[in-house]
């Protein structure tokens, strides 16, 4: 599927989400990243080992998920823009989904907008808690959006404006 | 008459790590670009670079071009020449040059010790009904267009092709507000990275495996495109077609090395279909059969901007050697850097190039 329509299936996704009770602990990274391809710039951009070492430049990115506190600093670093933060604790019947978005214009804090999913559907409108645009991230702002914790494995993306 | 110990033809992201690396092993260089600016195809690329630091990954190639631009001017052995083309090798191993200065066409005589290629590659086209309407582009010219000229190409885009550029270029209309109404590939599978696929599968592009485009309609201009499945042999499936409505057809379907200067030089070339086609047989120093020729970058084989950017600095630096330039670090600085070589052709994308790389191989 992944191969034919860039859209990974339910167990490609399954490997790389975290387990419940991990997700339980605090915010984590899923890293959506499925084919050995030359790159390693999220163990480059890590400082809290949560990236696991590369053996060569070709390997996968392994999380190691004692050591990944969630802070966020390999999301806009990935070229693939395949990296995103989960905090699953942020509220009772929300997470905290944090993600690199390219497109302008960028939404403002508190703004609704359109969650969609890995197909670019629509899911439900959500709303954005923050927005990070500084120097360091190079034009790779990051977005963090509340998400019903029952579509947090759904969304992965968003619309700005028409709702 | 220029004597020179170098001669870089291309200033791309292989042409300017050769300048970089001669110059600093100890060569006088002249480097040759075509267009008014140095950085090749890296000054349309606002994507981040895959890779390792060292290839400056995380970068936008765009960000890299100038930085490496900005080194090139700095050194003073480095000679820059820029909206001058390169005309031919000669016999006598003079190469002429076409400089424009002032709406004037200036002759130019160089005479290297060495010649660093690194003229890059050529788009491949399509063939099908109407392939000439307005509308209809190469990726590399919607790109130029969109990014360097700051010109939409139109509003709803067929992208051919779902390779690197492919994708990227999809990814960047979208960013330029441009619609893209899909992206075909005849192969079966997607041939770019699937993270380039993933992000603009997830702003809602459908990307269509196993099609081809049939035909293009349109009275003055791209109107609407045809497309069908393919079966095994790449034939259309009658009764498989789809119309679209769509203004611009963007083709992306592969590039060959540019090798005219191989050709003209002497060298021993070879057809290899994995390097996109005719290439000059050289060692792992990228030195051809002809001894003070030396390839780097897509005009080598068609790869990435990080590995042309590798392969740049080890033609450098074997050019410079091989005219007996002492240089201290030259051992060391080039194990590392056909170990980095090595490493960016590991892994499953890579086998394709690993196998183009033994073909062409001495």
């Amino acid at each position: 599927m992944l191969r034919t329509t860039g859209v990974p299936t339910e167990q490609e996704l399954d490997a790389v989400f975290p387990s419940k009770e991990r997700l339980e602990k605090g915010p984590v990274v899923v890293v959506e990243c499925f084919e050995t391809i030359p790159c390693n710039p999220c163990y480059t951009a890590c400082h809290s080992g949560g990236i696991r070492a590369f053996k060569n430049i070709i390997d996968l990115p392994t999380v190691d998920y004692e050591e990944c506190n969630g802070c966020t600093l390999c999301i806009s670093s990935c070229p693939g823009l395949a990296i995103m933060v989960i905090d699953y604790r942020y509220h009772k019947d929300y997470v905290k989904m944090t993600i690199p978005f390219e497109f302008s214009p960028l939404p403002k804090p508190e703004d609704w907008v359109m969650g969609l999913n890995r197909n670019g559907k629509e899911v439900k409108r959500v709303q954005v808690l923050s927005v990070k645009n500084t120097k360091h991230l190079d034009k790779t702002p990051m977005i963090s959006i509340a998400v019903p914790k029952g579509q947090f494995k759904e969304i992965r993306n968003i619309r700005v404006g028409d709702l | 008459m220029i004597r020179r110990d170098i001669l870089v033809i291309g200033g791309g992201p292989s042409g300017l790590c050769a300048a970089i690396a001669a110059a600093k092993s100890g060569a006088t260089v002249l480097l040759v670009e075509r267009s008014k600016y140095l950085g090749g195809q890296l000054v349309k690329q606002t994507h981040m670079f895959f890779g390792s630091e060292k290839q400056y990954a995380s970068k936008r190639g765009i960000d890299i071009g100038k930085t490496l631009a900005e080194e090139v001017t700095s050194h003073e052995n480095i000679k820059i020449l820029t909206d001058t083309t390169a005309l031919g090798i000669y016999e006598d191993g003079v190469v002429t040059l076409e400089q424009r200065k002032n709406q004037e066409e200036i002759y130019i005589k160089v005479r290297p010790k060495s010649i660093i290629v690194g003229t890059g590659a050529l788009e491949k086209s399509l063939p099908f009904p109407n392939n000439d309407l307005p509308g209809i582009y190469g990726a590399g010219a919607v790109q130029t267009l969109m990014n360097e000229y700051l010109v939409k190409p139109g509003n709803r885009v067929l992208m051919v092709g779902a390779g690197n550029i492919g994708l990227i270029i999809s990814y960047q209309l979208l960013q330029a507000g441009v619609e893209v109404a899909g992206i075909i590939d005849a192969s079966s599978n997607i041939g770019g990275y699937l993270v380039h696929a993933s992000k603009i599968r997830r702003s809602g592009v459908p990307i269509l495996t196993g099609y081809t485009i049939v035909k293009a309609e349109g009275e003055n201009h791209l109107e609407k495109a045809t497309i069908a499945k393919v079966d095994q042999n790449w034939k259309p499936i009658p009764g498989t077609e789809k119309e679209m409505d769509v203004d611009v057809i963007c083709i992306s379907v592969g590039l060959t090395p540019s090798s005219a200067f191989f050709w003209q030089g002497g060298c021993d070339m070879e057809y290899v279909r994995e390097l996109g086609g005719y290439v000059p047989k050289r060692n792992k120093y990228l030195q051809t059969t002809v001894e003070n020729i030396y390839v780097a970058g897509d005009s080598a084989g068609i790869e990435e901007a990080s590995s042309a950017m590798v392969e740049g600095s080890i033609a450098g630096l074997a050019a410079s050697h091989d005219l007996g330039l002492v240089y201290e670090a030259y051992d060391q600085e080039m194990e590392e850097l056909l170990q980095e070589l090595q490493a960016l052709r590991g892994g499953e994308k890579g086998g394709h190039v690993r196998k183009g790389y033994e073909k062409a191989g001495l």
